[in-house]
């Protein structure tokens, strides 16, 4: 007798206002597979799995679970068919342990009281049959990224799911960790669980699933296996022309030093150090990079960087000068640049119109203003330039900013940047969330940038970014520089035995 | 958001408001057995009339005036509470100086308004001050200066800035008539309105619509309005920008408290020409509604001004017809809360629509690219 699909999806189509996020989408899970579900951003993986997870409701369309038709109201309803999901961004209680964190909403109870033994006993045996390796009784405060989504996983698996959804598991962890979670995942499959595993990284997806489903314009447009594909023709699927690559050419670093930074520090306001005597320098024409896994102090040294960050010691010179006491106005009408991690917590006003935040950060000097006033002429001209260079797809510069697509917001900040010429432009992550189209757009826009003598501090998580476009390369680990690398010899292997701590602090 | 949308949002909320405002207080008329129809005829009866619509307007003046007070700080996220005992304290002081000094007519209304600005503007910029030096919220802080200023006022009203005048009153000195505001009356002639005598039109309605005018410059067009508008909407990303937000707190109070400071001074110097112990109240409270009302809009205030001035007014006919006249209030509390709700709602949806219409030409214009 064959099994039941462990999850069927038949012509499933949810519209919101203006866009279709899925049409008619089938979709076919095998029990005790690892389904991968690879897409650009906003080729509607997140809505399909929202929908399979109960979140949203499509507008058309059957859902089967194990050959059951189901109407999920909440992630409740399935969570009770054996559904469960592991969320990009952790949802952890940090000054709990792992075991209340597991537990929390489910305790098991003996009467009145939580029966912590019982639940202490059940994650480690759930840990020793997907080999997870987890302390119960280690506040979750001290684990590390990749200890946490195990965390995560465990929480799932103790509700007692037998499909696992993964939204982008690996987009937070180094590649040893990424290599951790690829054993469990095998353990899972092992032991007869089902595993949705949604990514854009296709080499890893081409190493851990059995089946992948590509996903294009919210269409399934492809399943196959990693045996029938490479990566080239997975990558044409998906988004019908050939990968980009950060790859630079050739060296336009110049003498001359734009921006020299000299033993840097950070103490928070409960006496912890969060940066440590941080030195480097950039040239003219420059990409250093800055790897690390994100919380060892990349936003606060970008805060410190910019002036943000008031109680920040140490030296900054910008083109010879001192602006270590500047403020953030000060340093930005100075020439220094920032493309911000977070583009909408820091880089957007998405209430307002395009025009009002290509004018973000730069709202004081021209063209933006004139004097005490807003030039909303100048500042429109402006924006419609930056749209035009830049391929920001909007019908023009009186649209608010929160109509856009994540890289086409993305594309206003890089752009709105880059044209105010700074000296040294502070770039975040600048690629992260938007589709491959945009991220080749923007790669370009800073290789071209440097190669007009603009000095960049790239800080990214992204390696083969880091490594692609830096022309030295700076390892961040627990606020501190702990090694100086040169990207034509190093690999993402070895960049991530650095931000682990693996290897540490290796003399240049 | 393009222009359909925006008509939907500050024309269609504010009249889906009012007619549920309507709705309600009928409702509670009715359940105490009066017609509301018959009450809401009595008050457009006598709220039209030449008299009631010229105080209508006077009482509308300083509310509006307080709504701009309040909307400065809306606009960057503050929210002032602190109005009320800034303008009290305000033309307390503000008139027993303008007895003191002697000016050419003109500068000496202009000296008390800087004066009464200036008192304002540093007692509410306190709150502001200790929002950033102690993390003070600045609603605890002015609601608590709010009741220091109260009693400051009483104190030194009674025990140092009473004027002996005799008689029952209990005021500060005659404001020599040089501090006056002069009615507008004489431009009420060119309409060939001829209101009865004793009733003025304030000429601090000149002064106002001069305050409405600044407001919508500072806010919308300055470069500091810009700073303003982008802490209130993304506070990381305007600091990102290089906006000092602890400056821009307190320049946000002061500026608050500054015109808050100016609340009383329609009455003051247009009509009691001295601090009296029933100086009209309530005004800086009410400001908070007529900014919510108006969207911190400075047309839109105005408008809910003039709607406020009109129900108080027209209310007094109420006593006289044997109807609550607390219909009233609850008619303003309503319209307040009807606001906020109606306005979220349809703001929601016209926002949608902008999103969704941004994203079809956004979808045709890659559409016409491939093509």
């Amino acid at each position: 007798m064959a099994l039941e699909p462990a999850i069927q999806l038949g012509g499933i189509t949810k519209r919101y206002p203006g866009v279709i996020a899925n049409s008619d989408v089938e979709l076919t899970v095998q029990p005790g597979e690892v389904h991968a579900i690879v897409g650009e951003n906003g080729a509607g993986k997140s809505t399909l799995m929202k929908i399979v997870y109960g979140m949203v409701r499509p507008d058309e369309g059957t859902i089967r679970i194990r050959g059951q038709e189901t109407h999920f109201k909440s992630p409740k309803d399935a969570i009770g068919a054996g559904i469960g999901m592991v969320h990009q961004h952790f949802m952890l209680a940090d000054n709990l342990t792992v075991l209340e964190n597991v537990i929390l909403g489910s305790e098991p109870r003996s009467g009145v009281q939580i029966d912590f033994r019982a639940a202490s006993d059940r994650i480690k045996e759930l840990g020793a049959k997907y080999g997870l390796r987890l302390d119960p009784a280690q506040k979750v405060e001290t684990l590390s990224v990749g200890e946490r989504q195990r965390v995560e996983i465990m929480k799932v698996l103790y509700r007692g799911a037998q499909i696992l959804i993964l939204d982008e598991p690996t987009a937070v962890l180094v590649p040893q960790e990424v290599d951790d979670l690829f054993a469990s995942i095998r353990d899972l499959k092992s032991e007869g669980q089902t595993v949705l595993f949604i990514s854009h990284k296709l080499d890893e997806v081409l190493t851990i699933a059995d089946t992948i489903t590509v996903m294009r314009d919210g269409l399934t447009v492809a399943t196959t296996t990693p045996d029938q594909v490479d990566i080239h023709q997975l990558a044409e699927l998906m988004i019908g022309s050939e990968l980009p690559t950060p790859e630079t050419r050739e060296s336009t670093v110049q003498e001359e030093v734009v921006f020299d930074v000299d033993d840097l520090s950070l103490t928070n306001e409960t006496g912890r150090r969060i940066l440590r005597e941080i030195s480097f320098e950039i040239h003219r024409g420059e990409i250093v990079g800055v790897a690390g896994v994100e919380g060892n102090g990349q936003a606060q040294l970008v805060d410190s960087l910019l002036g943000l960050a008031e109680s920040a010691t140490g030296r900054i010179e910008l083109n010879r000068e001192d602006i270590s006491t500047a403020g953030a106005r000060e340093r930005r009408s100075k020439g220094v640049g920032l493309i911000p991690e977070d583009r909408q917590r820091q880089g957007l006003l998405l209430a307002s119109p395009l025009w009002e935040n290509a004018a973000l950060g730069h709202q004081y000097k021209k063209p933006y203003s004139k004097g005490a006033w807003i030039d909303k002429r100048g500042a429109r001209k402006q924006t419609e330039d930056i749209i035009a260079r830049f391929d920001v797809k909007t019908p023009g510069p009186d649209v608010l900013a929160t109509a856009l697509s994540g890289g086409n917001q993305q594309k206003l900040v890089v752009g709105r940047e880059i044209m105010a010429n700074p000296s040294v432009l502070v770039a975040a992550q600048p690629t992260r969330g938007i589709d491959i189209g945009a991220q080749g757009a923007v790669w370009e826009e800073l290789k071209r940038a440097r190669a007009n003598g603009m000095g960049i501090l790239l800080i990214s998580a992204d390696l083969d970014e880091l490594i692609g476009l830096s022309d030295t390369i700076h390892v961040l680990f627990e606020g501190e520089f702990v090694a100086k690398l040169d990207p034509s010899e190093v690999t993402p292997e070895i960049l991530g035995s650095y931000m682990t701590g693996a290897i540490s602090r290796a003399a240049t | 958001m393009n222009r359909s949308s925006r008509l939907l949002t500050s024309f269609v909320a504010p009249l889906l408001a009012i007619i549920i405002s309507f709705a309600i207080a009928s409702a509670v008329l009715l359940l105490v057995d009066i017609d509301p129809l018959g009450a809401y005829g009595e008050m457009w009866a006598f709220g039209t009339t030449t008299e009631s619509l010229i105080s209508m307007i006077n009482r509308a003046i300083p509310l509006f005036v307080s709504a701009l007070a309040v909307a400065v700080g809306f606009k960057m996220g503050l929210f002032n509470i602190g109005v009320e005992g800034a303008y009290l304290l305000t033309a307390l002081i503000a008139g027993y100086l303008a007895a003191l000094i002697a000016l050419p007519s003109v500068l000496h209304v202009f000296a008390i308004l800087l004066i009464a600005a200036l008192i304002g503007g540093v007692w509410n910029g306190l709150a502001g001050w200790l929002k950033v030096k102690r993390g003070v919220h600045e609603v605890i802080s002015t609601i608590m200066l709010n009741f220091i200023a109260f009693s400051l006022n009483a104190w030194l009203f009674l025990n140092y800035l009473k004027a002996d005048i005799g008689g029952l009153t209990t005021a500060t000195a005659l404001i020599p008539e040089s501090g006056w505001i002069p009615s507008l009356n004489f431009a009420l002639g060119w309409f060939g309105v001829e209101p009865r005598a004793g009733t003025e039109l304030h000429g601090f309605l000149v002064i106002a619509i001069f305050l409405g005018v600044f407001y919508h410059f500072l806010v919308n067009r300055s470069r500091f309005g810009y700073d303003l508008r982008a802490s209130g909407i993304n506070p990381s990303a305007a600091h990102a920008s290089g906006v000092n937000p602890k400056r821009m707190i307190v320049t946000t109070m002061v500026i608050s408290g500054s015109i808050a400071g100016l609340v009383g001074m329609s009455t003051l110097l247009g009509f009691s020409h001295r601090y009296v112990q029933d100086f009209p109240s309530g005004l800086g409270f009410a400001g908070i509604a007529v900014a919510l009302l108006g969207r911190n809009n400075p047309v839109g205030m105005a408008f809910g001004a003039v709607l406020f001035g009109f129900l108080e007014r027209s209310s007094i006919i109420l006593d006289l017809k044997d109807v609550p006249r607390e219909i009233v209030t609850i008619f303003q509390g309503v319209i307040v809360l009807a606001v906020v709700i109606v306005y979220e709602v349809v703001s929601r949806y016209a926002q949608r629509r902008a999103i969704a219409a941004a994203a079809q030409a956004t979808a045709d214009l890659e559409v016409a690219v491939m093509a």
